[in-house]
């Protein structure tokens, strides 16, 4: 079981091993435009499929909105 | 010669660029954008909805990337550390987008801005490599300040965040004008389109406004009015305004050859 915190909010996943491009996909996020930082560092989407989730990980994904 | 922006290293025809918050929908963002003929626009970077609505249409597809220059900014970020965390995410989000909208706040009552953490977040990312359009108080010297950093435009506030009350301290901003060598634009504080003119007589590189276009009555319509008054002020400046006397005794029409 992972737990990671995601925007403020811990989510479970019953797998032993997440990758970025994984949780991406289960998050139904495939294919838009987001950001992401894992524990303050930011992932590169080319580094998605590379980098492994660990239990306890904090992550915020953001999006571009409307803004002035 | 044409009369262009330039900032970073690119020109604009348009001295206009406007905020894309507080719209009725996306089409109305998209109609009062075209309206006014901006071509930066500023994005805000927010956490996205998780399992909800995945096929909700974004704002970026309304503005294409081909037809806009974005500028992501920092609203609501109180400290530097946040407003670099955010730019280096909208660097990420925007495909290696280097154009940012700097602001730290320094009070969520008047949204007045915070100059000592600005500061620091402009070295941070100026020596990362963004161009740094920064929001700022109307004070002569740290506007200069920024410059020295490597900012690529300072952008003294009119009057405060969303107060529509306009150019409070014309002087000051005289007075950064004069004294800078990268572009001034007013953001913030624009509440109609006279006071646009006048951020442009004073001369103004251009002006960022976000809640005079959006929260007018007729959004559309302002922001059309909005594109003409820094057109005009504009062209004001440059042709240089007659100077001003409490009375000049030189009519209009010849003195002579009046009827007796």
């Amino acid at each position: 079981m992972i737990h990671l915190t995601i925007n403020g909010k811990v989510k479970e996943f019953d797998v032993a091993t997440l990758y970025v491009s994984d949780l991406v996909e289960r998050l139904e996020l495939t294919g838009k435009r987001l950001a992401i930082e894992c524990n303050g560092e930011i992932v590169t989407r080319s580094a998605f499929a590379q980098t492994l989730l660990n239990d306890g990980d904090k992550l915020e994904i953001v999006g571009a909105v409307g803004g002035g | 010669m044409t009369d262009t922006l330039n900032i970073a290293g690119k020109s604009y025809q348009s001295r206009l660029l406007v905020g894309t918050g507080k719209y009725k929908d996306f089409t109305e963002t998209r109609a009062a954008i075209d309206a006014s003929g901006a071509e930066i626009v500023t994005v805000a970077i927010r956490r996205t909805n998780i399992g909800q609505n995945a096929g909700e249409p974004s704002l970026l597809d309304f503005l294409p990337p081909e037809e806009f220059t974005y500028l992501p900014n920092t609203a609501g970020c109180y400290t530097a550390d946040d407003a670099v965390r955010t730019l280096r995410l909208a660097r990420e989000l925007l495909d290696g987008h280097k154009l940012v909208k700097l602001e730290v706040l320094g009070d969520p009552k008047t949204l007045y801005p915070n100059m000592i953490e600005t500061l620091q977040a402009a070295e941070t990312l100026v020596k990362d490599g963004f161009d740094v359009m920064v929001y700022c108080s109307d004070d002569p010297i740290i506007a200069k300040r920024l410059e020295e950093i490597g900012c690529c435009a300072v952008m003294p506030l009119a009057s405060l965040i969303g107060s529509g009350m306009g150019i409070l301290n014309p002087w000051n901003l005289q007075i950064i004008i004069e004294n800078a060598k990268i572009p001034v634009l007013v953001d913030a504080g624009v509440g109609t389109a006279s006071d646009a003119a006048i951020a442009m007589e004073l001369g103004c590189d251009g002006v960022l406004m976000n809640t005079a276009i959006a929260a007018a009555r007729d959004p559309i319509r302002m922001a059309g009015a909005m594109k003409k008054a820094i057109e005009a002020g504009r062209d004001a400046y440059l042709a240089g305004r007659m100077p001003k006397k409490l009375y000049s005794a030189a009519p209009s029409s010849p003195t002579t050859g009046m009827i007796e």
